[in-house]
């Protein structure tokens, strides 16, 4: 049961400034409204997973790494190999987070991540069966955020599809009903190059890139993913607030120029 | 394709099951048929069935997650195991606890929280049988079961989708039509407000697809706002003949 969240507000005088600042087209950290934090993208960070990266939006830290195994696929889709996201806001990335079961904030996080691979085609599963309906590779996203500053959807994708562009795919062999790894390694086949941008709304004004103290202003956000191609393919709009049809297509504007800006930044990726 | 090989759309622009391109499936409502429940309403919109009940705003337990300046919504999606072909296990899924949040940020904007402090608002909404849309029917429903309860709303919230298959967008797509089209956008709308309180979206759609199927989908929002409207007003007409009846 998803339940109104209890958020600690922020002080009267900071929430003031930082409407003030709106006001003005401006934001506490000194950055216009579309303009991103720092987004540093390092790949490879993890030498025991097949794929891995670490990104920083500002103070936000977000580490992904890439398992891939190989197991039965799917009986809907015999022909194609698995995809699955997960995502754990650990306990020591805020005061906010506790341990336990992924709650519904992770989830939603796991599963907006997983339609912007998925929808994009980001990872071609076809090419990722061994026997149809018997063996396919499993590859495992695995979400770890180790520090909150506001907007975990963003920094999260990047992770994640710098991850799948630095990840290798164990070759194996067939031997019976079992794969066995050869040892040797081949490219993950990585096809696009989906980029999330989210727009937080704070009275009228909208802004990319929210921090964590922007976030809890904000009446709603929304995430928009677009491909290479600059087709929208996956949208998520969170928060108890709402957009006007005016601020959709704003919104979709700037997801679409930002989109590109940030597609240039993943590590891997030549488009 | 659709599932056997035939296409989704005919040669007269006609859809498997009869339905021009931005025809709404048949849609049945009805108001407060759950005596226990502060609300209630009940939706069918092609084969989806589902039924919604809202109790409060009543006293909140546990206490300390209430809130001193408003009401609390909890909202609860869930599917029946027997809802689909397959059964479905009865506990929540991943998909189910993501719905159940966006559901109540759908509701969120409306609903008047601020009257009732340190209490709660529950909405529950169980889909019976799905074929597809049920998140927007069991918002379009659940809205007629917040009126129902009588809790103060700023507008009733309308919600259809609109998705693409072969190329051509559509709007209210049945199972079939979503798992094998090629985009799936539900969309809430608060026509009072002139806004989208839910919008999701999976698939592709291009700048221009996508700014039709936003067009679309607030023509198909308001069709179902003047439903609901009738659906609630229908059950004070039937009230009435009963008294004058019993007269």
């Amino acid at each position: 049961m998803s339940i109104t969240p209890q958020t600690e507000p922020l002080t009267k005088i900071k929430s003031k400034q930082i409407i003030e600042f709106l006001k003005l087209g401006k934001r506490l950290d000194g950055r216009s409204l579309t303009q991103y934090r720092d987004v540093k993208i390092e790949a490879g960070v993890i030498g025991k997973a097949e794929g891995s990266a670490q990104v920083s939006l500002g103070n936000t830290r977000v580490l992904v790494g890439i398992k891939v195994e190989t197991g039965p696929p799917y009986s809907d889709t015999p022909n194609m190999g698995v995809l699955t996201v997960n995502a754990e806001l650990l306990p020591l990335a805020h005061e906010i987070f506790e341990p336990g079961p992924p709650d519904e904030n992770s989830i939603e996080l796991a599963r907006v991540v997983d339609r912007s691979l998925r929808e994009s085609k980001a990872l071609d599963l076809e090419s990722l069966v061994i026997v149809p309906g018997k063996l396919a590779y499993v590859v495992f996203v695995d979400i770890y955020i180790l520090n909150h500053d506001g907007n975990l959807f963003d920094a999260s994708e990047y992770a994640a599809i710098s991850g799948l562009m630095n990840a290798k795919l164990p070759v194996v062999e067939v031997e019976g009903e079992e794969a066995k790894p050869t040892g040797d390694f081949k490219e993950l086949p990585v096809r696009d190059c989906p980029v999330s941008v989210t727009i937080a709304k704070i009275d009228d004004a909208l802004l990319v890139d929210p921090t964590l103290e922007e976030e809890t202003m904000a009446t709603a956000k929304i995430t928009i993913t677009t491909t290479k191609d600059g087709r929208i393919c996956a949208i998520q709009k969170s928060g108890g607030g709402t957009f006007t049809f005016e601020e959709v297509m704003e919104a979709q504007k700037i997801a679409r120029s930002k989109a590109d800006e940030v597609r240039s930044l993943i590590p891997g990726w030549r488009g | 394709m659709g599932e056997s090989g035939r296409k989704l759309i005919d040669e007269n622009g006609l859809r498997i099951d009869g339905r021009r391109l931005d025809e709404l499936r048949p849609i049945r409502m009805e108001v407060g048929l759950l005596a226990n429940a502060d609300g209630s309403a009940y939706i069918e919109q092609g084969k989806s069935k589902i039924i919604v009940a809202v109790y409060g705003p009543r006293e909140v337990h546990p206490k300390h997650l209430g809130l001193s300046d408003r009401a609390i919504v909890r909202c609860r999606y869930h599917m029946a195991p027997f809802s689909t072909q397959e059964r479905k296990s009865p506990a929540p899924s991943r998909r189910e606890i993501e719905l159940s949040k966006i559901i109540r940020e759908a509701f969120e904007p409306v609903i008047f929280s601020e009257y009732y402090p340190r209490s709660m608002i529950d909405i529950f909404i169980e889909v019976l049988q799905s074929d597809g849309g049920t998140r927007c029917a069991g918002i379009t429903a659940a809205s007629l079961a917040l009126a129902d309860a009588g809790i103060p709303l700023r507008d009733l919230v309308a919600s259809c989708a609109v998705g693409k298959v072969e190329g051509r967008l559509i709007v209210d797509l049945n199972d079939e039509e979503d798992k094998e089209g090629e985009a799936d956008m539900p969309v809430a709308y608060i026509p009072a407000l002139d806004a989208v309180s839910l919008l999701q979206m999976d698939g592709q759609l291009t700048e221009e697809e996508f700014v039709e199927a936003l067009k679309m989908a607030k023509e198909a929002c308001m069709k179902i706002y003047q439903m609901q409207k009738q659906a609630l007003k229908q059950k004070y007409v039937e009230a009435k003949e009963a008294v004058e009846e019993q007269e």
